[in-house]
C-alpha cells in the first residue's frame, strides 16, 4: 500500500509516521497491520512515510530510507535491538530526524531474545553457527534502543499488544499521555476475574513481577505468565524467585524463565544470585503443605 | 435489602422462619429468577468456588469444601454433600456491585459542540445467594463508603438498591477466617432479605431459613418449606457456635486502631516489604477495598472520547503519583498504607474497621503475607520495645 502519492508533504496537514526495523522478527510491526479495523482511520490521521512492511513499492524516501531518510518524522516507531555497528549508527540518524521516538516490543525495549548472547561468547556462537564466521559482523551484545539514543516512550511486549499500540498512537495524536500502566499482570488478572492459578493450583506464574499490558491472557487459560512484557515497575525479584522455588521450579528453571525475550532487562540482573541464594533457604517459608488440587480444573 | 444499610442497625427480628430441603433451594433460585432477578451464587469453576450467574440450584457447590491457607486454595470433596460448608472464595460481591471496569460517559464532537452521554445501560437486578456473614458486613461498609457521604456513586447505588441478599451463616470456617476477631461472623448480622443455615445430619440435608425484610418474607412464603422445628434450629445454631470456636486465624487482643497508629516506625514494615510483591492482589480480592482510577480514552478520529473507571490499588506506584513523582515510592510505605488504612484510619474516615476478617487477602497473596501475622508481629514489637524517652 502506498499512501503517499496523492498529496505532497508540503500540502498535507497530517503528521508523519515512520516504522523502523532493527534486529527483530517483525512481529511488532505486524501488530500495526493487524489493526485491520482501524487502518483506514489511522491513515486518515497520519501520513505513513516509511513502513517497509506495508509498502509494495518504496516510499518517497527511496531505497536507502533507513540510512538517509530525510524526515522529519513526527512519530517514529522503532522495532528491534541494536546488534551491529551499522545499526548503532542508523538509530542515531533516525533519532535526529524524528520528533518523537517510541520503541515497540521486547527487542527494542530490552534487547530481545537475541540478548542471550550478552551472557555468552558471541565469537563462539558465530563459529558454531556459520560456515564462514569471518563474514559476520556483529556486536558482542544486543542492546535496547534506549542504550543508544533518548527514547520518548517504551511500549513493552513480545509481541506488543494491538490495543496498546493504538493507544500510544492515539495519545500522540491527541497530545496526551498514553494510558499504559507499569503495574503487575496481577492487576489485569484480577480485573478480568481469573482465579489465581498460583494460589489455586500451585502453578508458577511471573505475573506479580511482570509489566501489565497483555490483559493477563496466560492465566486465563491456566498457564503461568512467562514474562513476555518484561519487568513491572519496581519488581521484588527476591520474593518472586523464592515463590517460584516454592512452586516447584528448579534453580535452573528459575534462571531460564527469566532468560527469555527480556533476558537483558536490568531489573533481572540479580536473578542468578537470588536463585543460588534461594537454594540455601528452606523452600517453604510459610509452612504451607504441598497439596495438589482436586476436582474440575 | 433494598435500602442503604447502616452498619449499626440492630439485626431485625426474624419475621418468618422455616425449614426446607434441597428442593426448597431449587425453588428459591426459581422464585428469585421469576421475580426478575439475575441470581448470582457460588459454583465450582476453574478449580475454585467462584461467584457466577446461576440458572439452577444444581450449580451450587454441593459436596465441595475448601482447604485454605496463606497463599494456597484447594478444592476438596465433602462426603456430606453440603453446599455451603466452605468459606469466602476468590471473588467478593464487589465484583458485581462495584465492577472492575465501568464506562462512566462518552463524548462526541458534533460540529462545534461536544455532546456528553452518560452510560445509558440500566443497572442489573441481582439476587445474591450465599452472602457470608463477613461479606454482609463488607457490603454494609461499601454502602457507607460509596453512598454514605455527600457524593453517591451512581453505579454502585444503582446495582445495590435493587439487590436481594440471601445470606448464609458459616458452619465450616476456612483456615484463614477471623470474623470472630472482627465481630462480623460467623452468625449473620443485619442487612439480609433471607438468611440460611445449612444442616446435614442423620435427619437429612436441610436449611433453616429466616426472612429479614418484607420481600424476603414474601419469597419465603412461596417456597416448599415446613415450619421450623426446634431440632433443626438447635442443630443450626450449634453448627454456627462451633464454627466460632474453629476460626483459622485471630487478630491480636489489642485496639487495632491504636496499634496501627503507634507502630508506624516499626522495623516489621521493612520485613514485610522484603516479601511483598506489590502485585495488588490483596486489594483486588478485599471485599471493602474500593479505590478506582479513571482513564480517558480517545479514538483515532479524535471526535469520540470515553471515560472509564477501573479498580486501582494503593500498591500501584502510580496510585500516589503527584506532580514530581509518587508519594509512596517504597514497598514499605505502600504495604503500610494498605494495612494501616484497613485496620486504623478507616475508623477516622468511615467510622468502622475496613477489615471484616474474610481472610481473602491471606489466601490470595501469592507469597502468603498474612495480615493477622503482621498485626501480631507489630503487637509483639510494642510490648518488647523499650519505653521511649526513658532517659
Ligand atoms: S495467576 Fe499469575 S498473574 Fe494472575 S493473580 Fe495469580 S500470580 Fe498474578
Ligand atoms: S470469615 Fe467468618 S463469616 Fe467469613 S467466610 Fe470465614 S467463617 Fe464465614
Ligand atoms: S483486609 Fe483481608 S481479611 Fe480483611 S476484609 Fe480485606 S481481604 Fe478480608
Ligand atoms: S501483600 Fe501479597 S497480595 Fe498484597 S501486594 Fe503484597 S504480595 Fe501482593
Amino acid at each position: 500500500m502506498d499512501t503517499n502519492t496523492n498529496t505532497g508533504p508540503d500540502t498535507d496537514p497530517r503528521p508523519t509516521l515512520a516504522v523502523w526495523k532493527f534486529a527483530s522478527c517483525d512481529g511488532c510491526q505486524l501488530t500495526l497491520l493487524d489493526c485491520e479495523d482501524e487502518l483506514l482511520a489511522l491513515t486518515d490521521r497520519v501520513r505513513v512515510e516509511h513502513f517497509l512492511e506495508m509498502s509494495s513499492a518504496e516510499g518517497p524516501d527511496g531505497e536507502r530510507a533507513d540510512l538517509t531518510g530525510r524526515g522529519p518524522y513526527d512519530l517514529s516507531l522503532v522495532e528491534g535491538s541494536v546488534t551491529t555497528p551499522e545499526d548503532a549508527e542508523r538509530i542515531r540518524h533516525i533519532r535526529r530526524v524524528s520528533r518523537r521516538l517510541v520503541t515497540i516490543g521486547a527487542c527494542a525495549t530490552a534487547g530481545g531474545i537475541q540478548a542471550l548472547r550478552n551472557f555468552g561468547d558471541v565469537a563462539e556462537f558465530r563459529a558454531a553457527v556459520y560456515a564462514r564466521p569471518e563474514y559476520i559482523s556483529t556486536l558482542r551484545t544486543s542492546t535496547p534502543i534506549s542504550a543508544h539514543v533518548p527514547v520518548d516512550f517504551e511500549l513493552r511486549g513480545c509481541p506488543i499488544d494491538r490495543r496498546q499500540l493504538l493507544e500510544v498512537i492515539t495519545a500522540h495524536l491527541a497530545g496526551r499521555k498514553p494510558n499504559i500502566s507499569g503495574h503487575s499482570v496481577c492487576f489485569e488478572c484480577k480485573r478480568r476475574g481469573t482465579t489465581c492459578i498460583t494460589v489455586a493450583h500451585g502453578t508458577p506464574c511471573l505475573g506479580p513481577v511482570t509489566h501489565a499490558g497483555c490483559g493477563a491472557i496466560c492465566p486465563a487459560y491456566g498457564r503461568g505468565c512467562y514474562g513476555c512484557f518484561g519487568p513491572s515497575e519496581g519488581p521484588n525479584l527476591r520474593s518472586m524467585v523464592g515463590q517460584l522455588r516454592h512452586d516447584g521450579m528448579s534453580e535452573r528453571d528459575v534462571l531460564r524463565v527469566f532468560r527469555t525475550f527480556n533476558a537483558a532487562a536490568p531489573e533481572y540482573a540479580p536473578v542468578p544470585d537470588l536463585t543460588a541464594e534461594a537454594q540455601d533457604c528452606p523452600q517453604d517459608r510459610t509452612g504451607r503443605t504441598d497439596t495438589t488440587p482436586e476436582g474440575p480444573v | 435489602m433494598h435500602t442503604d444499610t447502616d452498619v449499626n442497625t440492630p439485626a431485625p427480628a426474624a419475621s418468618e422462619e422455616k425449614v426446607m430441603g434441597k428442593d426448597g433451594m431449587a425453588a428459591l433460585v426459581g422464585a428469585l429468577t421469576g421475580r426478575g432477578y439475575t441470581v448470582v451464587g457460588p459454583t465450582v469453576r476453574d478449580g475454585a468456588i467462584v461467584l457466577a450467574e446461576l440458572e439452577s440450584a444444581d450449580q451450587l457447590p454441593y459436596g465441595w469444601g475448601v482447604e485454605l491457607q496463606a497463599g494456597q486454595y484447594r478444592l476438596r470433596r465433602r462426603p456430606d454433600g453440603a453446599a455451603f460448608a466452605n468459606a469466602a472464595g476468590p471473588q467478593s460481591w464487589k465484583t458485581f456491585l462495584h465492577p472492575s471496569r465501568v464506562r462512566q460517559w462518552s463524548a462526541d464532537r458534533v460540529g462545534e459542540e461536544t455532546v456528553f452521554t452518560a452510560d445509558p445501560s440500566p443497572p442489573p437486578r441481582y439476587a445474591f445467594l450465599g452472602v457470608r456473614s463477613c461479606d454482609l458486613r463488607a457490603v454494609a461498609i461499601q454502602d457507607r463508603v460509596l453512598t454514605g457521604g455527600p457524593h453517591r456513586d451512581p453505579v454502585y447505588q444503582g446495582r445495590r438498591s435493587g439487590a436481594f441478599l440471601v445470606a448464609v451463616e458459616c458452619t465450616e470456617p476456612g483456615g484463614t477466617c477471623f470474623c470472630v476477631s472482627m465481630g462480623t461472623g460467623p452468625a449473620a448480622g443485619p442487612g439480609y432479605d433471607l438468611v440460611l443455615t445449612e444442616v446435614v445430619d442423620d435427619d437429612g440435608h436441610r436449611f433453616w431459613i429466616r426472612s429479614g425484610s418484607r420481600e424476603g418474607a414474601e419469597v419465603l412464603a412461596e417456597l416448599p418449606a415446613h415450619p421450623a422445628d426446634s431440632a433443626t434450629r438447635e442443630a443450626a445454631r450449634a453448627g454456627v457456635t462451633a464454627a466460632a470456636e474453629r476460626m483459622g486465624r485471630t487478630m491480636p487482643e489489642a485496639d487495632l486502631r491504636e496499634l496501627m497508629a503507634g507502630t508506624l516506625d516499626a522495623p516489621r514494615w521493612d520485613d514485610v516489604a522484603g516479601r511483598c510483591l506489590t502485585c495488588g492482589n490483596c486489594t483486588m480480592v478485599c471485599p471493602t477495598c474500593f479505590c478506582t482510577t479513571t482513564e480517558d480514552v480517545t479514538d483515532l478520529t479524535g471526535d469520540h472520547a470515553e471515560r472509564w473507571r477501573l479498580w486501582d490499588s494503593c500498591f500501584d506506584l502510580d496510585f500516589s503519583h503527584l506532580h514530581g513523582g509518587p508519594v509512596r515510592a517504597s514497598t514499605r510505605s505502600r504495604y503500610r498504607q494498605w494495612m494501616t488504612h484497613k485496620l486504623g484510619t478507616w475508623y477516622d474516615q468511615f467510622g468502622s474497621s475496613g477489615c471484616v476478617g474474610c481472610g481473602r487477602c491471606i489466601v490470595w497473596c501469592p507469597v502468603a503475607i498474612d495480615i493477622t501475622e503482621e498485626a501480631a508481629a507489630l503487637h509483639d514489637w510494642t510490648r518488647s520495645r523499650p519505653p521511649e524517652d526513658a532517659s
